[in-house]
């Protein structure tokens, strides 16, 4: 293998093919700089999140405060920035937790005939429920905290991820390697992994990117609903959430907020139109 | 063809009883007893026992299944423990707003997606094509609720022609109903517009590079009757598939939008519900949410089998 790759035979790796699409480049280096600014947070703003100053309460953008003040003289600029931490790891969470749930029903529907037919069922009904709807009912049920958000959202999301995995999967299925790895005796499970799972990884990727970013808007929507993640964890939706009760006297607390959902949204899904564009041809013209 | 009809109604029907099936387990994974749950922590050991009864939760949890089948089936959805109404009465009383809303939000996603996704894939890679394709792509970025604030924050409070919230108080007019949903709709609508614009554009470039386009430029038909007649006519039916599937998901954005702009719609009532853990009513909502849902989607199943007889389930 290192022979052939040094050989100059490699494929262009992922991000040499990503640097030929500057929208989806660009879309990446915005998402590294907003998770470097969430880890940096202590190091970018000289305030704490928390440090009350009720002097300064309500104190539009100015040098001082780039961003204002809200309703507790905290600084909004160092809100937004800690908010970003548990905002991105909730979707990264979501994400992690519906494909772990979604690529193990994609591949028994893919791959074994007799399950095909009552999990793809189960997954049309898990579908037929909006994505918000469904989340807030299993939250309701399950009780309001991160975690249960996280579980929530994964279930909402897995069945779109076990979707596509099963449609590759019984393409891959049929190829003639598969065919081989079973001539040869290759236990299944290690099929699974070795032969069908590796393939798998581009249309993986790409809807997983989706995910990601409908999972940052899912969570800021519960949260701004008052039914995710408690008020007193800063995420970007509870920073809207009370930003919408100063409306009048200081738009700025929910305007930066929604900035900073909508660069991030955005920077995802240019990463995943660039990456379906050129790992998954097929899939172009889908929406 | 009668057979494919009759696949999809079996079809449809699985879903349907799998769905029922999940919004049933649903309210059961719940830690604990739904019943202390939905009482809070001052509840006595009496009133639990009461409601656990009038919810039937004593019964065996295959009992209590097939007698929430059998409620179903007769219409009955239960009752909303809060408001000490059946749920269906529940959802009906406040089905006009998010009826409308939902109505003109859809219009006015249609009137922009349509001819932006038509013209975009007409002149595909053009500069109108890539404003409009980025457009799309960043409404779809935008959380709908924060949307629905900064469009409150500037035409309600500065510029004042709106009320912030409500739907006008008791006894208001239909106008007055009416112009309380402009800017809940208009910040749906322009959402939804995203999705629409993008599938469209895929489903008019689609088209457009087949044989009977050709063949109608070649007759020397003018551009507007090939783009129009031939072209749109056959990109239409998954279109109006999109339209009618965003028609079902505008519950979820109404869920949203009713509650930052204050209307007493489905949405909120479903927020409600859920903040104060009013499980039959979570219930039906998911239910009638999640049933419409599948009934779209097989109407558009049976519409595509009549116009298109190539087409078999």
């Amino acid at each position: 293998m290192a022979a052939i790759a040094q050989s100059g035979f490699r494929e262009p790796n992922l991000l040499m093919k990503m640097a030929s699409r500057p929208t989806a480049m660009a879309g990446l280096l915005i998402i590294i700089a907003m998770i470097v600014l969430a880890l940096l947070a202590p190091v970018i703003s000289p305030y704490d999140p928390a440090q009350l100053a009720v002097r300064n309460r309500l104190q539009p953008p100015t040098w001082q405060h780039l961003f204002g003040t809200d309703d507790l003289g905290r600084d909004v600029f160092t809100r937004v920035l800690y908010s970003g931490r548990t905002s991105i790891t909730v979707g990264f969470a979501v994400v992690i937790f519906a494909s772990v749930v979604g690529v193990f029903l994609g591949l028994l529907a893919g791959f074994f005939r007799r399950l095909d037919a009552p999990v793809s069922r189960l997954i049309d009904a898990m579908m037929a429920f909006p994505d918000i709807l469904l989340a807030i009912a299993l939250v309701a049920a399950l009780g309001a905290s991160a975690t249960n958000v996280v579980i929530a959202l994964g279930v909402v999301y897995a069945p779109r991820l076990a979707r596509v995995v099963r449609a590759s999967t019984l393409v891959i299925r049929e190829l003639p390697y598969v065919e081989a790895a079973r001539a040869l005796g290759v236990p299944t499970p290690v099929i699974l992994v070795r032969h069908v799972l590796r393939n798998l990884t581009s249309p993986l990727l790409v809807q997983a990117t989706f995910i990601f970013a409908n999972a940052i808007l899912a969570e800021a929507g519960l949260s701004f609903l008052g039914v995710g993640i408690s008020p007193d964890i800063p995420t970007w939706g509870t920073l809207i959430s009370v930003g919408r009760q100063y409306l009048e006297q200081a738009p700025w607390i929910m305007w930066f907020p929604g900035g900073a959902i909508i660069i991030t949204v955005l920077s995802l899904q240019l990463v995943g139109d660039g990456l379906r564009d050129f790992l998954d041809p097929r899939l172009a013209k889908d929406i | 063809m009668i057979r494919s009809a009759f696949n999809r109604i079996f079809g449809m029907l699985i879903v349907m009883a799998l769905v029922v099936t999940i919004v049933f387990v649903i309210v059961r994974v719940t830690p604990g007893d739904p019943a202390a749950v939905m009482l809070g922590p001052d509840a006595t050991a009496a009133d639990i026992a009461s409601l656990r009864q009038r919810l039937g939760l004593d019964a065996s949890i295959p009992q209590q299944f097939l007698s929430y089948i059998g409620g179903i089936l007769r219409g009955d959805f239960g009752q909303s423990i809060f408001l000490n109404m059946p749920v269906t009465d529940a959802l009906w009383q406040r089905a006009e707003p998010t009826f409308f809303l939902t109505v003109f939000s859809l219009a006015i996603a249609t009137l922009i997606a349509l001819p932006v996704g038509v013209l975009s894939a007409y002149w595909r890679g053009s500069a109108f094509d890539q404003a409009a394709t980025t457009l799309a792509m960043f409404a779809a970025s935008i959380p709908s609720f924060w949307l629905g604030l900064i469009f409150m924050q500037f035409f309600a409070v500065k510029l004042g022609w709106f009320d912030t919230s409500g739907y006008g108080g008791p006894g208001a007019s239909f106008g007055e109903r009416m112009h309380h949903l402009v800017l809940p709709a208009v910040t749906l609508g322009l959402i939804s517009s995203a999705l629409i614009t993008r599938f469209t554009r895929a489903s008019m470039l689609d088209v457009l590079n087949d044989d009977y386009v050709r063949t109608a430029r070649s007759k020397g038909m003018s551009e507007w009757r090939v783009v129009v007649k031939h072209a749109l006519k056959n990109a239409l039916i998954p279109i109006l598939t999109v339209i009618g599937l965003t028609a079902a998901l505008l519950i979820s954005g109404a869920i949203v939008t009713e509650t930052v702009f204050g209307l007493p719609g489905v949405g909120s009532l479903i927020v409600s519900a859920v903040l104060r853990r009013d499980y039959p009513l979570i219930q039906g909502a998911l239910l009638v949410v999640a049933g419409l849902y599948v009934l779209v989607n097989f109407i558009i199943d049976m519409l595509y089998l009549i116009v298109d007889p190539r087409v078999r389930y």
